[in-house]
């Protein structure tokens, strides 16, 4: 059998489902009598909102029209191009996680290669004509092409690949190198898929020379053609600078991966080595280096764990577990918010940017009042100054915004939120005079981070009414909403609440009336394991690097400072009150509050000699090993101890929570899987499979 | 503000036409990009040409809904990426509605209101079949102010046959194959396919493709094939889908300035606008209407239709074309009317077929510099006709 029918013998049946991208040849007679090019059309049959992507069956198809192609003499050149606003998105996913052993993993990397070859291999020239979207596998059919030509309009340009757990192995780390440099590649290998996957555009992507040309996407295609026909007749040359600078450019990535990873995912690393190889290796050397590493990777746990927290981030995250019908919800024509503090501000910018309805704050004291809608008077001229908002719009954000020392005004409004002291008196004392402004249909949210919502809401005349609605810092960035569901709450309540959550393009997780909620439990939990492996006498910097090996955004003590001590210390008293026996209180932690620190680091980020003297004292050191089983086993237990509470639905939902609230990485899993796979936790939370290479 | 200006005609490009249908060029490809695609290749042909220096994009359509509505003319205009600036609008004179674009915006330069402006025309007859939404007003057969022929164009066309019984079938079947012949030859000389813009076009079953000649065009042509066809619009009438236009697809466009404003901007204008004209007949026989208005344009020019060097008069039917000549007195074969071929070749996609007309002048004036006056001249439905009488500037 030759190469092509293994791989469909092996691979043909693999996803039954596969939505096959096809790939339709029409002749094109090319300008100025260029002659013919056999035009290849990438479409899956669906509109732009499931865009292309390669599976086996699509594979085989391109493979099909190049064998076509390639029977014939009377072509002057190939072309490839996409459906209208995409190109294609790579490889398809649910494909990958079906693989269940290395050799199918090998036959899916080397039945890549052998179709996308092709195309640079072919007698005649070939040309990409990248007239949208050109993601991982996509954007490598391109690099495959002796020419390129990019859309001014394409909104997204990756490779993804690294964010999930793979390496762009289907040609990109060698062909990306040779085209703009191992720098370059560097960044969009590895650099912008570990910076929360950061993409680029069309212009970008021409400037560092992965597109010959530029053309505007109203008649992107024709233009296209009319330079391919250039080309061919002579009358363009293109240019193609050579690159040095290999070594220096991988060194220092690998330390960049270093500081951020730790060793944790193997797919940078992978992706460096190579990006290095691509310096002297043949295309055959390179492409079977690929091959490896893509079947080495595709049997990792970690690119399952990616597979599976992207597709939580993609799909759960969209559709929140347990959230009542969407039809439930009820309209927010205008928003108040209690405090004009720092959160009460960001907030009220927030909802004022999405929800373009009016927001009012409210405070006891008029300077305080001022502060804050100055503040989002000021945070709306820096968006105009960045272009993210017209004059036009920067006047509307500003006029939406007042603030008002009566809570009168929220009598027409349908939503208000408090972001006042963390203090239940205070907290019921605002409600109260809140309830007795607004109409019987106002939602009441609280922005608390520990509170009870079913204390909370004891004493008003219709609790049914109040919901948690729980940010993370900074308001504008992080993508979490807890949503607490109180005892009382009701299904309108809620669906509001999930309806306000989407206005504000955030994800929310449903999540019940429990001390902390989700990630500030957790986080609790963890920092609490690893001062008190310090306070008992571990070196505070062991401690602070026993868990570097899972690759976390940032180290415990790190978070505390970004937090500060004070706050952190507020939700571990909360957490120890409702449950003393895992969640203990530290003497030093207090004692560091007290003194004023900002915690443990000075502003140059080396450690504080006193503040870490606070600490010193005790006397049964554990190793960094001890540390870190230590923490795994107190999280895998007081997750547990969540799902049998029913804070959340399922592990899923604590996954979700940790890689959007905390910033947990996609190698991890969030954390069960990770938990599952060290085994650490026990029984699994994860059935084997789910987010790790089935047995 | 001056009381008049010179106008001239600086340049004219068309999309490849297409048959209509669901297996044409153009069966998914919208009306609007067809137009946009003229536009940019416009400012594109005349880099000399500062977007922001169109004063008016003036495009007409006959059915003025969907991709073919929303005032196509300022709609297209920013598709195309015009500055803001730039406004448009839309026009419709039926078969006439390019032409009448070019007129009005032409009137609007004379009296100095802009500079420079773009005007062209669109049909997508598959996408808007001839007559799609129309609602006529009773009152025209219950008063008898049409004839019920009035509304179908081809009957109007039998009705020509009535009135000139010289006209024979023969007569218009040999006709049109000479205007397939001329078609061919224009194309095998390479005349026509400078002012072609390539039309990317796509199909959901065959992908992207690109449109670079017009699909209607049947070389080779003879008589006997043409006196096997039908003749749908009476029985053994005259008219049949070999001695008419068919149903096409596609868009043109020129670029139309005062001549001081050309010469500023170092524009190279092809055409002088000396005058037009547009005249009213009877609806029923529609086809006479480019008697009356060259009559008309002539008078108002000051010449004698023995001083046009050049005719390209739309063939719509070409009885109708016969009718002209008969009545000016030109021989059917003359070299200097349609030596190109006309609409029976080409096609003729209504509102968008006058500035063809124009566009094909503009290149017969830069082979013939000897000619200094040419006509471009049609018939148009609801019985009217247009003219306009153009000056060499070659």
């Amino acid at each position: 059998m030759s190469g092509i029918e293994t791989w469909r013998a092996l691979l043909g049946e693999r996803n039954p489902d596969e939505v096959v991208t096809t790939a339709l040849v029409r002749d094109v007679q090319l300008p100025g009598g260029a002659g013919t090019m056999a035009l290849i059309t990438l479409d899956n049959g669906f509109d732009h909102t499931k865009p292309n992507t390669f599976g086996t069956r699509g594979l085989l198809a391109l493979n099909g029209a190049l064998s076509e192609i390639a029977t014939r003499t009377d072509l002057a050149a190939v072309g490839v191009t996409g459906k209208p606003f995409v190109f294609a998105v790579g490889a398809d996913l649910k494909g990958a996680a079906e693989v269940t052993s290395r050799e199918e993993a090998l036959a899916i990397a080397q039945l890549g290669h052998h179709v996308f070859r092709r195309l640079g291999e072919l007698p005649i020239p070939s040309f990409a004509f990248v007239n949208g979207a050109a993601m991982g596998g996509g954007l490598e059919v391109a690099l495959h092409c002796a020419y390129r030509t990019i859309s001014s309009g394409v909104p997204a340009l990756a490779l993804p690949e690294c964010s999930l757990g793979l390496v762009p192995g289907w040609g990109g780390t060698q062909l990306l190198p040779r085209l703009i440099g191992p720098a370059n590649a560097i960044k969009l290998i590895i650099e912008n898929p570990l910076a929360q996957n950061r993409m680029i555009k069309g212009a970008q992507a021409y400037e560092l020379g992965i597109a010959d040309a530029m053309f505007e996407p109203a008649d992107f295609l024709e233009e296209s053609l009319r330079w391919a026909a250039r080309v061919l007749k002579g009358e363009v040359s293109v240019e193609r600078p050579s690159h040095d600078g290999w070594e220096k450019a991988v060194a220092d990535a690998r330390f960049l991966v270093d500081m951020k990873l730790h060793g944790a995912a193997p797919a940078p690393y992978r992706a460096l080595d190579l990006i290095a190889l691509a310096e002297t290796a043949t295309p055959d050397e390179g492409f079977a280096a690929e091959d490896e590493a893509l079947a080495d990777l595709l049997m990792s746990d970690e690119l399952r764990a990616g597979l599976y927290a992207f597709d939580l981030v993609q799909r759960r995250a969209k559709r929140p577990v347990g959230a009542p019908d969407r039809s439930l919800a009820r309209k927010v024509g205008k928003v108040g918010v209690v405090g004009a503090g720092l959160m009460a501000s960001q907030m009220a910018l927030l909802f004022a940017r999405r929800l373009e309805v009016p927001v009012v704050l409210t405070d006891l004291d008029q300077a305080r009042l001022d502060k804050g809608v100055g503040y989002v008077h000021a945070e709306v001229d820096k968006l105009l100054a960045k272009g993210r908002v017209s004059a036009d719009q920067a006047n509307r954000l500003k006029a939406l915004v007042t603030g008002s020392l009566t809570k009168d005004a929220f009598a027409d409004a349908d939503f208000v939120i408090e972001a006042v002291f963390e203090d239940m008196a205070v907290k019921k004392q605002v409600f109260a005079e809140v309830e007795a402004v607004v109409s019987a249909e106002c939602v009441l949210a609280t922005n608390t981070s520990s509170l009870s919502l079913t204390e909370m809401g004891a004493d008003l005349a219709r609790p049914e009414r109040l919901v948690g609605f729980h940010f993370f810092n900074p308001v504008a960035v992080m993508p979490l909403l807890e949503i607490i569901r109180g005892a009382a709450t009701d299904d309108a309540t809620l669906a509001t609440a999930f309806a306000v959550g989407k206005s504000l393009k955030k994800s929310s997780v449903l999540v019940k009336d429990a001390p902390a909620f989700v990630v500030n439990r957790l986080l609790t939990r963890f920092m609490g394991e690893v001062i008190s492996a310090v306070d008992e006498g571990t070196p505070l910097e062991t401690a602070e690097h026993a868990l570097d090996g899972l690759g976390l955004p940032m180290t415990p003590f790190a978070l505390l400072q970004l937090v500060g001590p004070a706050v952190g210390l507020h939700v571990a008293e909360t957490l120890h009150e409702a449950f003393p026996d895992r969640f203990g209180l530290s003497e030093n932690l207090a004692k560091l509050v007290a003194a004023g620190k900002p915690g443990v680091y000075r502003p140059d980020f080396t450690l504080d000699p006193e503040a870490v003297a606070l600490f010193e004292g005790g006397a049964a050191p554990s190793t960094a090993e001890q540390v870190r089983e230590r923490v795994l086993r107190a999280l895998a237990t007081e997750i547990r101890i969540m799902l049998d509470e029913g804070v959340v639905a399922a592990p899923e939902d604590i996954d979700l929570c940790m890689i959007l609230g905390a910033g947990w990485p996609f190698h991890l899993g969030g954390i069960t899987p990770y938990l599952d796979r060290t085994g650490i936790s026990q029984p699994r939370f994860l059935a084997p499979g789910v987010a790790s290479v089935p047995a | 503000m001056p009381s008049s200006r010179d106008v001239v005609f600086v340049d004219g490009v068309r999309t490849p036409f297409g048959r209509s249908g669901p297996k044409g060029l153009y069966a998914e490809t919208r009306a609007d990009d067809l137009v946009v695609r003229v536009i940019r290749e416009l400012i594109r042909r005349n880099p000399n040409l500062p977007p922001e220096r169109v004063d008016e994009v003036a495009i007409a359509a006959t059915t003025q809904i969907g991709d073919q509505g929303l005032t196509i003319g300022r709609s297209a205009a920013v598709l195309a990426g015009l500055p803001k600036t730039v406004p448009g609008y839309a026009i419709d004179r039926m078969c006439a509605g390019a032409m009448t674009a070019v007129t009005t915006v032409a009137g609007g330069i004379a009296f100095g209101a802009y500079d420079v402006a773009i005007a062209g025309g669109v049909e997508h007859m598959g996408r808007h079949p001839m007559g799609e939404g129309v609602d006529p007003n009773p009152r025209f057969l219950s008063e008898k102010l049409v004839d019920p022929s009035a509304l179908v164009m081809g009957m109007t066309a039998e009705n020509l046959h009535d009135r000139y019984p010289q006209i024979t079938k023969e007569r218009a079947d040999a006709y049109a194959v000479l205007s397939q012949e001329r078609a061919a030859k224009a194309y095998a000389d390479g005349k026509i396919q400078p002012d072609l813009v390539p039309t990317a076009i796509r199909t959901a079953e065959k992908g992207w493709g690109l449109a670079v000649e017009d699909e209607a065009p049947r070389p080779g042509t003879t008589m006997e094939a043409l006196s096997g066809l039908k003749t749908p619009f009476r029985p053994h009438g005259h008219v049949t889908a070999g001695n008419s236009s068919g149903i096409n697809d596609g868009a043109t466009g020129c670029v139309v300035a005062a001549a001081d404003v050309a010469a500023e901007l170092g524009l190279t204008p092809k055409m002088r606008l000396v005058s037009y004209a547009f005249a009213g007949v009877d609806p029923e026989v529609m086809g006479v209407g480019p008697i009356p208005s060259t009559e008309r344009a002539l008078r108002l020019a000051g010449l004698d239709i023995s001083d046009i060097g050049l005719f390209e008069i739309n063939e719509a039917f070409a009885v109708q074309v016969l009718a002209f000549l008969d009545h000016f007195g030109i021989a059917e074969d003359d070299p200097r009317v349609n030596p190109y071929g006309g609409a029976i070749a080409y096609g003729h996609p209504l509102a968008s077929s006058g500035v063809r007309l124009m566009t094909q002048l503009a290149r017969q004036f830069g082979e013939r510099p000897d000619v200094r006056y040419g006509i471009t001249t049609m018939c148009v439905g609801m019985g009217m006709g247009g003219t306009v009488i153009w000056e060499n500037l070659a």
